[in-house]
Formats: structure tokens, C-alpha cells, sequence
């Protein structure tokens, strides 16, 4: 029997990372939402490694920050180890990586949901999200419904029947949908950790006329610490300095005593194993049809494709501090639990680890995310938005950047203003989320810095400097937080000016200063803006000769570094980015019919009709459309300009 | 909606000569019914099938004009996509044209230059390297600017172009791979490998430029001016190569007053050869210039062939007017070998150092040496034989020109030890500036471009 709720603005499918940054993004802004999760238990659940950030992860981390999200905060709050990776390499590529108490992670973020205006929470499975079109004219009879003009949504329905009117929905069912997790020859119709599945939505999804997919992901087995002998492995202990994710958090409160993650390597018995067994793994022996990442392979995809390599690196990762349970990084899996066991204990220090979970790979659906606007709005749908995982996404970063961005264009779509789309040459969730609606995804997409063009201006140091004003102006970052940013720039400002205005001469104490740092002794006066552009010398070192000797927060001199440091290159980049530009603001008209021009290829023509590109330059990255296509289409748009000129 | 205006043209294809057989090309939607229009044969051609070849003669009304084979090809499988037909008719100037004229009076339309280029290239069927290759060809005058041109029509340029891009995605790959996932793969050990790939790159862009030289004095021929005293044989010398007579010969000195250009074909080269004023002092007032300008082009000439007269006196005056060419591409000719007792090359060289051949310009011999010192001076004598891959096109050499910069700048943070990150930034625009050589980055300024090239009308 069905009945109804009161309405809200806007429901969130799934309380995971995109759900809870989609539905705090719109309570922030003032929208009534609420969530629905399929287990209360499971809000903000990371239920495979236990970090957040990485190469480019973290990058998108503190994007999120500098737009207003939340899972910056949280990581600072509930880590247990920190550090930078890539350091020896340039800023562009320093990506932060903290590993998480699990346990603490989610209950913190579940902490802020419960305690944030204008969300509800509710544990039921939505089965049906209803429009417009789709409605059921028996339910909703004494409810006006406007019935004609474009589909959108006006309500969504749980599988008790509770029917919630709402104007906006956010998709952010991640692994859930129809979810089957396999290892060998057992196979439960589960989430991942036992959690329900949701089997109904799909069926309403497909009604609508939305395409799903059906990706394959995989987790590692979790062992028993008092199990594993250290002694054999290498520790990895964190950073000493710890920085944090969020822009908003004093690295000095966030110093505390860090755990140690464990380095062990596979071996040839490992190997061996894994290849005798190969016929009983459901990858290979085809029950899973999924289509998994091949960034993220199973242990026995990689010994399989990279038959010559020797060893495997394995890091052994703490899940938390309220728990024994370890995460072996690298090994995920789908061997059969005797395969497993027998694999695990031949790498060194787990020869009698005890498995406490075992690995499994999780077949689940998804939607084709081509369907989508950058704005993660269904093209054909109004107010119907999608996020995280369910676009065909992986990792929970890339899910909470998706996750804020529908968040926030649904609230903007009820607001009936503009939506927030980061271009490419503003921040990797630009990147990603382009990356999504334009180009084919054939597997599950991972965010990484060499889909990053302009990388040297999109670096995780600078997120605040870049987002803060997107932030700010859609209502989700603080006056104080945006102020306090405009500041910095200021001060950088003024700190770049002054060190170019002060001269040093070519004198003993100058000269001794330079030799001491291997750097080349003074012939004539030189600025100290000059000096910090040697690589040699680093802003602290010049802070020794600098007779001013005032006092700079380490944020700006930081960047006042890689500003005159990198000169050269950023210019560079700059300049690909104006070139880029170019395409990028040549527009498409809405109305464009892609049949009518004669001269493009037939796969060019039925890409570009599908996606319906918003720029030439978007239109360009679609794969199939070639460099040839797009000359056309240009001369196309010329013609058509110059016709329509003639005509008014 | 066509992106240009759907009508069908007609042209010669096959340049207008004296040769056995001259193709008539008709392309667009009407392209077969009107051929077939003019067209009397076994069957209408309206009911031809695609790609089938068609024996009949071409007729104005009553009147038979030509015998002819006409190949029906229909779209999309042609050169332009559209329908195409050719007429193979019997060579002559004469008869051609009336056939072009008999298919322009049925209904079609005179194409422009390059117009089925611009069709095919519109159309998708060639990439802009190859359509401007055609440009190239429509505009070239010798053998070899027509070989080079038609090689890159074949895409040598593009091979080449896409090998580079090769190697430079290879490695940003692996530097990527390596940033992405630095806790498995090290770049550490590659750099030198690195290195070695960026100055292979480097050394086959920067020849690639430098061909560029080579590749204008195929595509545009060799400027060349004729120098020496009056009446040793210029015009004779002129006319050898043009094959006709083109300059007044006479044996008054000082007949040549002006300068005359002319491209000749030699021995598969272009010259555009200056004859000059003889270079004398002079009152006449308007020879005068002519020697100041022969005086004038000299300076800005790629080959000077000084020609001396073999059967007079060497004057320490004309040596001294040799000397004073031997920084250029000089040339010295000593004519009238043919006569007895004329001076010899050898006799020359011990006089003054200079190399000279020895010809006649009036029995031709001779020719061959200086063709051959002609192609060592200037293609380091590979050219015609080994056909490397030249730069012929301006727009091509400005790219690779910037894309040099690019990888030198990649070369300069290797050097001054920068990280990987840094390096990829420029090998990506080297990528990208090589890419727009051959149309495979997209780019805004191409749609420019077209129209600038193409003259795009209505």
C-alpha cells in the first residue's frame, strides 16, 4: 500500500561518501533533504582501504575542502597516520595520503549529518524514483502534477511503499545496486561486509530510459595483527610533519603519535599458487561479467599479465585503532578461501596469518555516465542528479567530489540558478567529471594526475587559492573561511613584490651564505626574488640574509616559493591553457542537428548526438570523434554563424 | 546543411599538353546525369554502376566531339565523396577544352583551383597535411616539387611526424605511470633513457626544419641569375635551358636591357633564371639599370652561373668581379669551348683558385656537369635519389619550429635536474605542436585556416 511522506527539496539515494557530501551540500544551502541509506550502520563506510588521498586523490580532497566539503574535516579528525607522497618529486605531483580509524571515520561523519539543519535521515531502500512521466495517476490522485513539458522528478518511493514528493534527487547508490559478491565458487547477492543490496531501483533506472552498466571491483583479505610476524616486513611509519587535508585546520593541533603501515613482497610460490588455481578464480573463468578497473587488478590479473615480473609489492595497513584487523594493500581478490589461504601465507611475515575477512570481488550496477551534464544533472531528466560510484566512478574521493557537485547543482537547479561546473583548467574534479560525461567508460574510472593537463596549476597546495571563490559564491564556504583566503592571496601579493625590491650586493657574508648552500657566489647585486628562483635555495635559507627578518605564515611563503621557483613553466602552462581555452568557449548550440551536417563521419555523428557536447572542445575529447570531425564541425558552426548573420 | 555549396564542378584534370589522353573530372550530386546528358554510349549512364568504365563518344547536340572512356564512380567511394565521373578523352589542347566546354554548357560548373581538394578535405576523405600536399602539387612547377608533393600526399611527413609523437608519448607514459603509482614504479633509472630519446627527437625535428630550405627550392625552384660581360652568351645560355628561343639573341652587345625571369625544369629541378644586363660600364641610361638591378638580384639569388668567354682575354677586371660572387653559390661557366684554343676550367682554377666548367652554350654540351654541380650544391646530391622526407610547407616548418623550442626546454629540466613532472609539461606540448602538423590536435585556427586556403564562399 502505498502512502505519503511529507515532501522535502531534495532526497539522497545512499549515505556513503558522494551521499554524504551531496546531502550536506544541500542542507548547507538551505535545502530540506533526506537521506536514505539501506543500513544506518553504514553511513560514510569505507569498505575497502582504509586511507584517504593518494596521487590525485588527495589533490581532489582538498578541492573538496576548498569548496566546502566535509570529508577533509573528517579525515583531519579521525587519521591515524599522514604523509605526503612523492615529495622528491615536484609540487605538482605531492599528493597527502592518511590512513583512517575506519570506525572513527564513519561515526564522525555520521555525527556531522545528524547534527546538521535541514537533514533527515532514513534506513529504507528506494525502489523508484518518480517523474512526471512515470507517476502512478492512482497514488498520486488529489496531487496536481504537471504532466506535460520536460520529465523530471517529483518523488521517490522505498520498498514499503513510503512515497517522499521531492524536486530534486541525488543517485548515490555506489556498489549497491543488485550487488553480488563472489569469491571462487561462492556467491552471496550482498553489499560489500554482509550489507543488504538494493535489487529494485535498477528496474525503475531502466524504465526511465537510463543505460546501466555492470562494473567489477575487489577487496583484499583482512588478517589478524597478533597473526603476522613484523619482523620480516619493512615499516612505514608517517610523515613527521604532519599536513592537514583541510585548509581550515592548524597543522600544529593535528600532530599526534601515528601507527606504522607494513611492506612484504609476493614470490614465485606465490605466484604459482595463484597460477594453478587460475581456472577456479570467477574472473577467469568468466561467472563474473562485470568489467573491473585495470588500474586496481587483482593479484591474480596481475600475475597473469605481468607474467615476468618476479614480485608484487604488498603493504599490510591497519584498519583502525579499535581493531586487530589488518588491510593487505595490493592483494585484492577472488580465489576460492582455501586458494586464499594457502596464497596469503606464502608472502613473508603472514606464513600463519589468520584471515579474518575474506577477499571478494563485488559485481554491482551502475548508469552509463555519458547520460549526465557536467553539472551530474540527467540530460533528459530534470532534478534528477547522479554521484559517486553508481556514475561508474571509483574510490571514495572521486565519489565525494561527485557527491558535492550534485549536491550543490541540485540545490542551484531549486534555487533556478546556474550551475557549478569546474572546467579542466580549474581543478581535477573539472577533470573527472569531464572525463565521465564525455569520454566512453569502459571500467570503473580512478582519478590520476596524468589525466590532469594543466597539473602545475591544479596543485594540492594551491585548492583554496583556485576553488575558494566557487565555494563562497554558491553559499557553502564560510565568509570567514573566503576572507581569510582573499588574505593569503594578498599577502603572497606583497611578499613576492618585496622580495623582488630587495637587493643583495656581492659581499663576504652574501657569498659565504651561497657557498655554504652549494649555490654560486655573487658577482654583482642581485634580488633575493632572483636567489629563491635557484633551485638550490629554499625561502628559509634565504630568510637567513633577508634583512627585513619578518615573520611569514609557512601557507604563503610556500607558495611565494613555487610562484618564482617555477616561473617559467607555469607561464608555459598558462599559455596551453588559454590555448585550450579556445575550443573550450566556442559553444554549441542547444539545437544543433548533428544529421544535418552531411560531412560528418556516421560514428562522429551518432557520438555527437548521444552526448550532445556542450563545447567544441568537449566535443573534440569524445572518443570517435576524430581531429577531422572537428574541422567540420567548426567549419560547420562558421557557416552557420555567417548564414544566420545574413539572415538578421 | 553541406558546409559548402552543393553544386557540381567540372575541370582538366590532367593539365593541359600535347599528351595521348586528357582526363576530364566532374564531381557533385548532378555529376552523372549530366555527363550523361552529353554522353552517347551502350547504356545512359544514369544506370551505370559504381565504379564501371564506359565506352561512347561525347556529343554537343548532333555534333560528336570526342571518343571517350568515362568512368562513373558514385559517392562515397571516390575522391571527393561525392558522385564522381571522368572523362578520358584524346589528348590536345584543342579537344579537351571543347569537351570541358560541352560538360560546363550541360550544366556543371568550372571548378576553382584546389576545389575538389577542398571537397575531399571537407568531406573527410584526406587530412589537411594531404590536402595542403595537393595545394602543393597544384601550385609546383618541377618534377621533384611534384614527386615530394605527391609523397607527402602518401603521407611521408605524417609517418615521420607520427614516429616522433610516438616516442615522446612513450615516455610521458612511463614518467605518468611512475607519478601515479610511486610507491611501484621508480623513475629514477630512466632518465637516462629519457635523454637519449629527447635528443633523437630533437636531432630529427631540427632536420626536418632544416629540410625546409631544400624543401622550398624543390617546391619553388632555385633563384638563379645569369651573370657576366656583355655578349658571352647569357640569353644563348637562357634559352638552352628554356628550351625555346624567350630572350632576343643578338651579337650587338648590350641587347638585354631588363631582367627576364623564367622557371625552367632542369634535370628535374626548378631555376627561376634571371637573365641579365651584361655587366659593363656603361652611358646608356636604360641599360644602366639593367646592370644596377642585375647588380641588385645577384644579392638575393640562391645560384649565380657566372659565364665567362672562353675564347677572349681573363681581364684582371672580371676576375676581380668573380671573387667578388664567391661567398654565394657560385658557378663559374666558361662558354664557348667549342672553340679551339679557348680558355680550359683547368686554366682558370690555376689562375684563380676558382673551380669552373667548361661549356658551349651553342652546341649544349656541358649541361650535364653543371645540372649535377647544381644538385650537390644544393640537395648535397641525395635528393632525387634517396627522397628523404622534405619540409615544403611554411606552416609545417613554423610548428616543427615551435615544437624544437619545446623539446629544448624539456632538454634544459632534464638538465638542471628537475623532476619528471616538469619535464612532461613540455614534452606534452611538443605533442601537441607536432600533432597540429599533421591535424591530429584539434585546433581552433585550423577552421582559419580553410578559409583562408580554400577561399570558402557561399
Amino acid at each position: 500500500m502505498a502512502f505519503f511522506y511529507e515532501s522535502y527539496d531534495a532526497a539522497v539515494i545512499g549515505a556513503g561518501h558522494a551521499g554524504c557530501e551531496a546531502a550536506l551540500a544541500l542542507a548547507r544551502l538551505g535545502m530540506k533533504t533526506i537521506v536514505f541509506t539501506v543500513a544506518m550502520d553504514s553511513i560514510a563506510m569505507m569498505p575497502c582501504n582504509p586511507n584517504i588521498g593518494g596521487t590525485s586523490k588527495g589533490h581532489l580532497v582538498r578541492e573538496l575542502d576548498a569548496l566546502g566539503g566535509e570529508m577533509g574535516r573528517n579525515i583531519d579528525k579521525t587519521f591515524i597516520q599522514s604523509r605526503m607522497l612523492n615529495e622528491s618529486k615536484g609540487p605538482a605531483v605531492h599528493s597527502l595520503r592518511a590512513q583512517a580509524d575506519k570506525r572513527e571515520y564513519s561515526q564522525a561523519m555520521r555525527k556531522v549529518l545528524e547534527n546538521t539543519d535541514n537533514l533527515t535521515l532514513k534506513q529504507a531502500e528506494i525502489t523508484e524514483i518518480i517523474t512526471n512521466k512515470s507517476y502512478d495517476p492512482k497514488e498520486w490522485e488529489g496531487t496536481e502534477v504537471n504532466a506535460a513539458g520536460e520529465e523530471h522528478v517529483i518523488g521517490v518511493k522505498t520498498l514499503s511503499g513510503g512515497i517522499y514528493p521531492c524536486r530534486c534527487a541525488v543517485l548515490c547508490t555506489g556498489v549497491y545496486l543488485k550487488s553480488r559478491c563472489i569469491y571462487g565458487e561462492t556467491e552471496q547477492f550482498t553489499g560489500p561486509n554482509g550489507l543488504p543490496s538494493a535489487n529494485h531501483l535498477t528496474e525503475s533506472l531502466i524504465k526511465l530510459g537510463i543505460e546501466i552498466f555492470r562494473f567489477k571491483t575487489g577487496t583484499p583479505a583482512r588478517v589478524d595483527k597478533r597473526t603476522i610476524d613484523f619482523s620480516k616486513m619493512e615499516e612505514q611509519p608517517g610523515d613527521a610533519k604532519i599536513v592537514p587535508f583541510s585548509f581550515e585546520n592548524d597543522p600544529e593541533k593535528l600532530q599526534k603519535d601515528q601507527v606504522s603501515c607494513w611492506l612484504t613482497y609476493t614470490n614465485e610460490e606465490t605466484h604459482r599458487i595463484i597460477r594453478e588455481n587460475i581456472d577456479r578464480s570467477p574472473l577467469f573463468n568468466k561467472s563474473i561479467k562485470g568489467t573491473g578497473p585495470r588500474y586496481c587488478p587483482s593479484i591474480e590479473d596481475k600475475v597473469i599479465r605481468f607474467a615476468d615480473k618476479e614480485r608484487h609489492q604488498i603493504f599490510i595497513e591497519p584498519e583502525g585503532n579499535y581493531t586487530n584487523e589488518m588491510y593487505l594493500s595490493g592483494m585484492s581478490s577472488s580465489m576460492p578461501e582455501d586458494v586464499q589461504i594457502r596464497m596469503y601465507r606464502t608472502l613473508p611475515g603472514l606464513e600463519h596469518a589468520h584471515i579474518v575477512r575474506n577477499a571478494y570481488a563485488i559485481e554491482y550496477d551502475c548508469i552509463n555516465p555519458m547520460q549526465l551534464k557536467a553539472s551530474l544533472e540527467f540530460k533528459r531528466i530534470g532534478g534528477f542528479f547522479s554521484a559517486g560510484q553508481a556514475n561508474g566512478s571509483s574510490g571514495y574521493e572521486e565519489a565525494a567530489v561527485q557527491g558535492i557537485i550534485a549536491g550543490i547543482n541540485a540545490a542551484m537547479k531549486l534555487k533556478s540558478k546556474e550551475p557549478l561546473v569546474l572546467k579542466r583548467s580549474d581543478a581535477y574534479i573539472g577533470v573527472l567529471i569531464d572525463d565521465l560525461v564525455t569520454k566512453e567508460t569502459n571500467e570503473p574510472y580512478r582519478m590520476m594526475t596524468s589525466r590532469a593537463e594543466y597539473r602545475l596549476l591544479l596543485r594540492q597546495d594551491n585548492a583554496d587559492l583556485r576553488l575558494s571563490k566557487y565555494g563562497h559564491d554558491v553559499g557553502l564556504l564560510s565568509d570567514e573561511r573566503y576572507e581569510k583566503v582573499v588574505r593569503k592571496q594578498e599577502m603572497i601579493r606583497q611578499e613576492t613584490e618585496r622580495l623582488a625590491s630587495i637587493h643583495v650586493g656581492a659581499s663576504k657574508r652574501i657569498n659565504d651564505f651561497l657557498t655554504a648552500h652549494n649555490s654560486t657566489p655573487l658577482n654583482s647585486g642581485i634580488s633575493l626574488a632572483d636567489l629563491l628562483r635557484r633551485s638550490e635555495l629554499k625561502y628559509s635559507d634565504i630568510h637567513e640574509i633577508d634583512p627585513d627578518n619578518i615573520d611569514i605564515p609557512y601557507d604563503v611563503s610556500e607558495q611565494v616559493e613555487i610562484n618564482l621557483k617555477y616561473e617559467g613553466y607555469i607561464k608555459r602552462q598558462n599559455a596551453q591553457v588559454e590555448q585550450f581555452k579556445k575550443l573550450e568557449s566556442k559553444r554549441i548550440p542547444d539545437d544543433i542537428d548533428y544529421s544535418d551536417i552531411s560531412s560528418l563521419r556516421l560514428e562522429a555523428t551518432q557520438k555527437l548526438s548521444k552526448i550532445r557536447p556542450e563545447s567544441v572542445g568537449q566535443a573534440a575529447r569524445i572518443s570517435g570523434v576524430s581531429p577531422a570531425d572537428i574541422s567540420v564541425l567548426l567549419v560547420y558552426l562558421e557557416q552557420k554563424k555567417n548564414a544566420d548573420r545574413t539572415h538578421n | 546543411m553541406r558546409i559548402y555549396n552543393e553544386d557540381t564542378i567540372a575541370a582538366i584534370a590532367s593539365g593541359v599538353t600535347n599528351s595521348g589522353i586528357s582526363v576530364i573530372r566532374v564531381s557533385g550530386p548532378d555529376a552523372i546525369s549530366i555527363v550523361s546528358r552529353i554522353f552517347k554510349g551502350r547504356i545512359p549512364l544514369t544506370e551505370a554502376e559504381s565504379h564501371t568504365i564506359h565506352y561512347g563518344f561525347i556529343c554537343d547536340g548532333e555534333k560528336t566531339i570526342d571518343e571517350v572512356l568515362v568512368l562513373v564512380m558514385r559517392a562515397p567511394k571516390t575522391y571527393t565523396r561525392e558522385d564522381v565521373v571522368e572523362i578520358d578523352c584524346h589528348g590536345g589542347v584543342l579537344i579537351t577544352r571543347k569537351v570541358l566546354e560541352t560538360v560546363l554548357g550541360a550544366g556543371a560548373r568550372h571548378a576553382e583551383p584546389g576545389e575538389f581538394t577542398k571537397r575531399a578535405f571537407l568531406n573527410g576523405r584526406i587530412d589537411l597535411s594531404q590536402a595542403e600536399a595537393v595545394m602543393d602539387i597544384i601550385g609546383s612547377t618541377g618534377n621533384a616539387a611534384l614527386k615530394q608533393s605527391v609523397k607527402q600526399l602518401r603521407g611521408s611527413i605524417k609517418t615521420e611526424i607520427e614516429r616522433l609523437r610516438g616516442i615522446i608519448l612513450d615516455d610521458v607514459a612511463y614518467i605518468e605511470a611512475a607519478l601515479d603509482d610511486p610507491e611501484h614504479i621508480s623513475v629514477d633509472e630512466y632518465r637516462e633513457t629519457l635523454e637519449q630519446h629527447i635528443n633523437s627527437v630533437t636531432d630529427d625535428v631540427s632536420g626536418l626544419i632544416s629540410s625546409f630550405d631544400s624543401g622550398r627550392i624543390i617546391k619553388e625552384g632555385i633563384d638563379t641569375v645569369i651573370l657576366g660581360r656583355p655578349n658571352v652568351g647569357k640569353s644563348t645560355l637562357l634559352n638552352n635551358f628554356a628550351g625555346e628561343e624567350r630572350a632576343i639573341v643578338t651579337d650587338i652587345a648590350g641587347t638585354t636591357r631588363d631582367l627576364l625571369e623564367i622557371p625552367v625544369s632542369f634535370g628535374g629541378i626548378v631555376l627561376n633564371i634571371t637573365d641579365t644586363a651584361g655587366l659593363r660600364e656603361t652611358d646608356d641610361p636604360v641599360e644602366k639599370i639593367g646592370v644596377e638591378r642585375a647588380r641588385k638580384k645577384s644579392e638575393n639569388a640562391d645560384l649565380i652561373l657566372y659565364l665567362i668567354d672562353g675564347t677572349g682575354e681573363l681581364s684582371g677586371q672580371e676576375i676581380e668581379s668573380v671573387r667578388s660572387y664567391v661567398d654565394k653559390n657560385l658557378i663559374v661557366l666558361i662558354n664557348k669551348n667549342d672553340v679551339e684554343g679557348s680558355i680550359s676550367a683547368a686554366d682558370f682554377a690555376r689562375e684563380t683558385g676558382i673551380d669552373a666548367i667548361e661549356i658551349s652554350a651553342k652546341n649544349k654540351t656541358g649541361m650535364n656537369m653543371l645540372c649535377e654541380r647544381i644538385k650537390e650544391m644544393f640537395f648535397k646530391g641525395n635528393i632525387l635519389e634517396n627522397e628523404p622526407v622534405f619540409v615544403t610547407n611554411e606552416r609545417h616548418k613554423n610548428l616543427l619550429c615551435e615544437s624544437l623550442e619545446s623539446l629544448k626546454a624539456a632538454k634544459n629540466s632534464l638538465d638542471s635536474g628537475m623532476s619528471e613532472d616538469f619535464i612532461t609539461i613540455d614534452l606534452n606540448a611538443a605533442y601537441d605542436t607536432l600533432g597540429l602538423i599533421i591535424g591530429e590536435t584539434p585546433d581552433e585556427d585550423l577552421v582559419n585556416r580553410i578559409f583562408e586556403k580554400f577561399c570558402m564562399g557561399k
